[in-house]
């Protein structure tokens, strides 16, 4: 790709010398791209940061930034800002002090200092907050100060690990749109790390899947949950139905799935005649089927209905077609009205079903 | 039941009804803490009230042993010389403790933990035991003046008995608790403040000067005053490896109590020490709120 800004080519990193914590990862993030590294626990993700940041060597692979490698570059002379979980703002100084500070490291003009860290409190909101300290400001105020004092000697990538983990739900859902805004408006090559799926959807350009330090997919959000590259992508990210299937016909879509018998999938590509592959269907693209209502096209079945989660806005159906057990998802509450002796009619499009590989 | 009875608290009468109760807790927090009152009275606070008594009325009541004492310059002289040795001593403690304290943080590993176990084993070994341990190492007969009769000195320079070893003594003796003031402190630092010091452009060295020490400093007041302080109450040490130019105040209160007999004397000396030292703690809770302010 001939716009990569920030490559990583075949990164490892061994803290023992036995177990690679990332094992070969390659990634090209675009300049100005927002990029999230979502994965379990202990997937790597923060290894991958530390050593783009420079605060850990690599075992292997290199480090480009716009065409030069990072090899053999300080992190203090790298020009990348970081922001860290328990954000790390300095106790002994004031917020203004906090954010002056990479200024005043870089030794700049004494009259440029002042203005610019109004100008990067001003970006996160936090102008009259200038003269406390740390402990004096709430979580979010300081993940703020954090952010502007990442921003405000105009790095050419910030990296945040996940930022938001410490804050509560509803001040989690305002720092997102906050930070996507400031984002928007700096326009700065973003890495950001989290282990939770709807920050990576709702925030990112794109996003790259971690798995036990490897790489499982990098797609924009939406491919990657209607696309999903692997069994693991397609599981981690939302709620899914996955059945281990056989192809039976590439050209007309059959696959052959355990009790659920042959059903029609739109694009089968994942897998050749005769291949054992993965069919997943969301919940939600599955639908209820009503007495009398024409179903050609569709993959039709009875579902014995074994329980239901009520979120208000809609309802998880959980029961079973034979021995496969199958999850639906419904606008309100629909399903009660539907449900006779426990059992549910229901169907999805050829088009829902997404066909992947099976190793 | 009536509707006043229902909120006792909220009418004079419920409140007078909460009263005893309160009482009653009170009583029971008292009798639980009488022993440790009766002791500390008995074992402190009955012993330096008698002090401060005999330093006005021994031999008569007057301020006779006050007079005397700060109208000798010998005493004045001792006194400033407790304050010498007491801040040299911490000095020194701090000049070389804070370094060992950093690179047993910064370092760790094995060499972190066997340079902490030496620092623990002193606190381990009776300062008594230490005191004549430097008695042996600087005597005429002792490794170090061999070694500066080997090297050529003739005649060997006095070691012991001076102010030399008096300091190095003290130094042996109170370096630990600097090292563990200090060492406590700098383990509270977050790790990741000098990583968010590197990514915003500090160099090692100015992220230790701007992070790292501000943060270790209350670690370092900690073991300055506790340094400071015991040194002005000291006295085996001074005594037993000092020179008679040496003596520091305690010294000087062993002297007058054991050898003159000057009880009042000696009192007023002590109750002199013991304000010095009020003073100080005074001026020290005050610096510890930087400890607070930065926690
Ligand atoms: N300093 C270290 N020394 C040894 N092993 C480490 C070190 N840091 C991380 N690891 C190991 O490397 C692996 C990846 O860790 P990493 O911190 O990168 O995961 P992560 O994806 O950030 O997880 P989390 O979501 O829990 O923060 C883990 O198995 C971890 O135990
Ligand atoms: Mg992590």
């Amino acid at each position: 790709m001939n716009d990569a800004y920030l490559c990583l080519k075949d990164v490892v990193k061994s803290y023992d010398g036995h177990v690679n914590a990332v094992d070969g990862i390659s990634i090209d993030v675009r300049k100005g791209e927002f990029l999230t590294l979502l994965g379990p626990s202990g997937s790597g993700k923060t290894t991958t940061l530390l050593m783009i940041a420079g605060f850990e060597d690599l075992t292997d692979g290199a480090l480009e930034l716009d065409g030069r490698s990072l090899a053999n570059v300080r992190p203090y002379r790298r020009n990348i800002g970081m922001v860290f979980q328990n954000y790390a703002l300095f106790p002994h100084m004031t917020t203004e002090t906090n954010v002056a500070f990479p200024l005043k490291m870089r030794k700049f003009p004494r009259d440029q200092v002042r203005p610019r860290v109004e100008k990067a409190l001003e970006l996160v909101g936090l102008a009259e907050f200038a003269v406390k300290y740390p402990r004096e400001l709430s979580g979010g105020q300081q993940q703020r100060v954090a952010l502007a004092r990442a921003l405000v000697f105009e790095p050419d990538v910030l990296l945040l690990d996940e930022p938001l983990g410490a804050l509560d739900k509803n001040l989690r859902e305002q720092m997102q749109v906050e930070i996507k805004r400031i984002h928007g408006e700096v326009g700065i090559t973003t890495i950001y790390v989290t282990h939770d799926q709807t920050e990576a959807m709702t925030m990112s350009d794109r996003i790259a899947v971690f798995n036990d330090g490897k790489i499982e997919q990098v797609a924009p959000p939406l491919e990657m949950y209607h696309r999903p590259a692997t069994w693991f992508v397609g599981n981690f990210i939302g709620d899914s139905n996955f059945f281990e299937a056989a192809v039976v016909d590439r050209s007309a879509g059959t696959l052959a799935v355990g009790s659920l018998g042959e059903i029609t999938a739109a694009r089968p590509d994942g897998g050749i005649a005769g291949g054992r592959v993965h069919a997943l269907v969301r919940p939600e693209d599955i639908r209820l089927i009503h007495e009398g209502e024409r179903t050609e096209g569709l993959n039709t079945f009875d579902m014995s209905v074994e329980g239901s989660v009520h979120y208000g806005d809609s309802v998880l159906v959980i029961g079973r077609v034979g021995s496969l057990s199958l999850r639906v998802r419904v606008p309100g509450a629909q399903a009660a009205a539907v449900v006779r002796d426990g059992q549910l009619r229901v169907g999805w499009r050829p088009e829902d079903v997404h066909v992947i590989p099976r190793d | 039941m009536n509707a006043t009875s229902v909120r006792p608290a909220d009418t004079p009468a419920g409140r007078k009804a909460f009263g005893p109760w309160r009482s009653r807790a009170n009583i029971s927090a008292w009798t639980l803490s009488a022993p440790a009152v009766f002791f500390i009275a008995v074992l402190f606070v009955y012993p330096l009230l008698d002090v401060v008594v005999i330093s006005f009325t021994d031999p008569t009541l007057s301020l006779v042993n006050y007079r005397e004492f700060f109208s000798s310059p010998l005493y004045a002289r001792v006194l400033g010389n407790t304050f010498w040795f007491a801040f040299l001593v911490t000095a020194i403690c701090l000049a070389l403790g804070y370094p060992l304290a950093y690179v047993i943080v910064r370092y760790g590993g094995t060499l972190g933990f066997a340079l902490l176990l030496v620092v623990a084993m002193s606190f381990w070994t009776s300062f008594l035991v230490r005191t004549y341990s430097w008695l042996v190492i600087l005597g005429s007969k002792g490794p170090v003046t061999k070694l500066l009769a080997w090297v050529g000195f003739d005649p060997v320079p006095q070691i012991l008995f001076n102010s030399f070893a008096t300091t190095l003594g003290m130094v042996h003796i109170l370096i630990p608790y600097m090292i563990m003031s200090i060492y406590a402190s700098m383990q509270k630092i977050d790790p990741n403040h000098l990583r968010a010091a590197a990514s915003l452009g500090a160099t090692p060295f100015q992220g230790f000067r701007t992070v790292f020490l501000p943060l270790s400093l209350p670690g370092v007041v900690n073991g300055c005053t506790l340094v400071f302080i015991i040194c002005l109450g000291f006295y085996v040490t001074p005594v037993l490896l000092g020179g008679p130019r040496d003596q520091m105040i305690a010294g000087l209160i062993g002297e007058q109590i054991e050898e003159l007999l000057e009880w009042g004397f000696a009192s007023a000396m002590a109750v002199v020490l013991l304000a010095t030292t009020m003073a100080l703690l005074a001026i020290y809770n005050r610096l510890v709120g930087l400890d607070k302010l930065w926690g």
